[in-house]
């Protein structure tokens, strides 16, 4: 118990290294706030719709882009800079540091996510309860950044840009199958058996709930839902990495 | 500690390639322990396994009392490491770099400073801490990663290929820090292919090549496997004619340089006695007799060409 209460306090130094390294890094900033931006512009673009139904897309698309901007890049960078080599030379274990980076990637999420949350307060807009839906948000960003660490596990790239396009394949179809464009009610039999399998649609469902009152599963399967595939999330991160550790190690040199 | 490391057939497959193949060697609590080799040998699969972030296919080792495989995490407790391919992180301050790292081995803040600052003055960057690593030269960033690698006061030191590409003034600092550490109890694991680092360093040395222990031993001991490779050296007062010297006994190889002349043997005292009997008879004048041991880099050529197969 010791050891893993040890391994949870290095794994905040990573994170502390992750903040001050790759936030300011340019795929994160393009892929993390740019690409979602304006995705959202086209889509609101030409549409009459009120602030209040478009907030339950726009929180789930910046809680999703965000919190997955951070950690894909994290591994390969650390390859091709030839510092994983170093880190992994130190008493840590590879859970921690992908602890650490998922927890820089929720961070970052999180801290993004905020602002429209924030403004629905200052718009005041109509929600049915502001703290259930920031508990939410962040089992969500959590959820979210610990795909973000999956998605960097395979194949064990050392070009960032890769890992983030790779990740981009993943990422988007995502959006157009979770309900944040087209509500999970409208769609067909298909499109709904397919959306239940990804995380996201359980945070669109909840805010559409929370903001619209009119969400599609049960508001407690949401909050189920999100922590399961958060576990799923973790312990596949570990198992692909430790498993294509070598592979990336040999990449080094 | 008597043994500070303990390897017992260690292998390393990558696919069909054996990287390590059974290597077997102890390295004794307080030596400088030198892992000599060529160019893929397998010296940094060794160490990368030793540290426990390599898992080997077969065997087994003991690093400070901790199984590699078992318990790599308490083995990293205890080491410090340069790694050959390692970079210390270009986008933070060396200050910065050594605090994470210190860190990541649960030292507290005040020791971390404390342990930071003697080791940037050691190593000559304690002015230049402040600083972007992305700035630094080579030998400076080299001599970071030695100070990230000290950080925690470890009982075992990895170095591996410490002074590789390095000027000679960094690589003179290193030297005497390797030394130091040494004089203070600590055990140093030099994996290089540096012979003369190897010579001036190390008590013991292992060469590996192909993934095999070709030999272990002090490079006195080395040298005196192969004492087919001694010469004697002689310098007369006139050009001489290389076969003159092909009827002398139990020589191996014969070198003439106008002058000069090289022999190879494994019993210099019949190659003096045939030499000076040479000058005698042709009324030569011996201006200077020298009798040579091997060198390490002969010695291990000779190692390393017999572990292949080749004629020496």
């Amino acid at each position: 118990m010791k050891r893993v209460f040890t391994q949870l306090k290095r794994s905040f130094a990573i994170t502390k290294k992750n903040i001050r390294i790759y936030y300011s890094k340019g795929p994160v900033i393009i892929f993390g706030l740019l690409l979602p931006f304006f995705l959202f512009l086209a889509y609101i673009v030409g549409r009459s719709m009120s602030i209040k139904e478009l907030l339950p897309g726009l929180i789930s698309m910046t809680a999703f882009f965000t919190a997955t901007s951070v950690g894909p890049s994290i591994m390969p960078w650390e390859t091709r800079s030839r510092t994983l080599e170093r880190l992994l030379c130190c008493p840590i274990s590879v859970w921690a540091i992908l602890l650490g980076d998922m927890i820089s990637s929720f961070i970052f999420g999180l801290a993004i996510s905020i602002i429209p949350l924030i403004s629905t307060l200052i718009l005041g807009v109509d929600i049915l309860n502001f703290s259930v839906l920031l508990v939410g948000l962040i089992l969500a960003a959590f959820c979210f950044s610990a795909l973000s660490v999956l998605l960097s596990a395979y194949p064990p790239s050392d070009i960032p840009a890769t890992a983030m396009m790779l990740s981009t394949l993943v990422k988007f179809p995502l959006i157009f199958i979770s309900g944040v464009f087209v509500p999970i009610r409208q769609m067909p039999v298909w499109g709904k058996i397919i959306a239940s399998f990804s995380p996201l649609t359980y945070f669109t469902d909840m805010t559409r709930h929370l903001i619209l009152n009119c969400g599609y599963y049960p508001l407690l399967l949401d909050f189920v839902m999100i922590p399961i595939f958060t576990v799923i999330f973790l312990i596949a991160s570990v198992r692909v990495h430790e498993k294509t550790l070598t592979k990336r190690i040999s990449l080094m040199g | 500690m008597d043994v500070a490391i303990d390897v017992r057939g260690l292998t390393k497959r990558y696919g069909d390639v054996l990287a390590v193949d059974h290597i077997s060697f102890r390295v004794r609590g307080g030596e400088v322990f030198g892992f000599l080799g060529p160019n893929g040998a397998g010296k940094t699969t060794t160490i990368r396994m030793l540290i426990g972030i390599l898992k080997p296919d077969e065997g087994s080792a003991i690093v400070n009392g901790f199984d590699i495989v078992e318990d790599p995490l308490s083995v990293r407790e205890h080491i410090g490491v340069v790694p050959e391919v390692s970079n210390a992180y270009v986008d933070l301050s060396a200050w910065e770099n050594l605090m994470f790292i210190g860190e990541l081995y649960g030292i507290p803040k005040s020791e971390r400073v404390e342990r930071a600052t003697r080791l940037l003055k050691d190593f000559g960057l304690y002015n230049a801490r402040d600083r972007i690593v992305k700035g630094f030269s080579k030998g400076m960033k080299q001599r970071l990663l030695i100070c990230m690698a000290l950080i925690s006061d470890p009982d075992i030191i990895f170095l591996d290929e410490p002074t590789s590409g390095l000027d000679v003034e960094s690589r003179m600092i290193v030297w005497d820090r390797i030394r130091e550490e040494n004089a203070n109890g600590k055990t140093i694991f030099l994996s290089t292919h540096n012979m003369d680092e190897a010579q001036r360093l190390c008590h013991r040395i292992a060469i590996i090549n192909h993934g095999r222990i070709a030999a272990v031993d002090t490079p006195e001991g080395l040298r005196a496997q192969s004492m087919e490779l001694q010469c004697v050296e002689v310098t007369f007062n006139m050009p001489v004619d290389l076969k003159d010297f092909m009827s002398g006994g139990e020589v191996s190889k014969i070198l003439v340089s106008g002058r000069k002349v090289k022999i190879y043997t494994a019993d210099p005292s019949s190659a003096i006695e045939f030499v000076v009997d040479y000058a005698k008879k042709r009324g030569l004048r011996i201006l200077s007799l020298n009798t040579l041991l091997p060198s390490l880099e002969e010695v291990f050529l000779k190692l390393v060409r017999q572990h292949r197969g080749e004629t020496v």
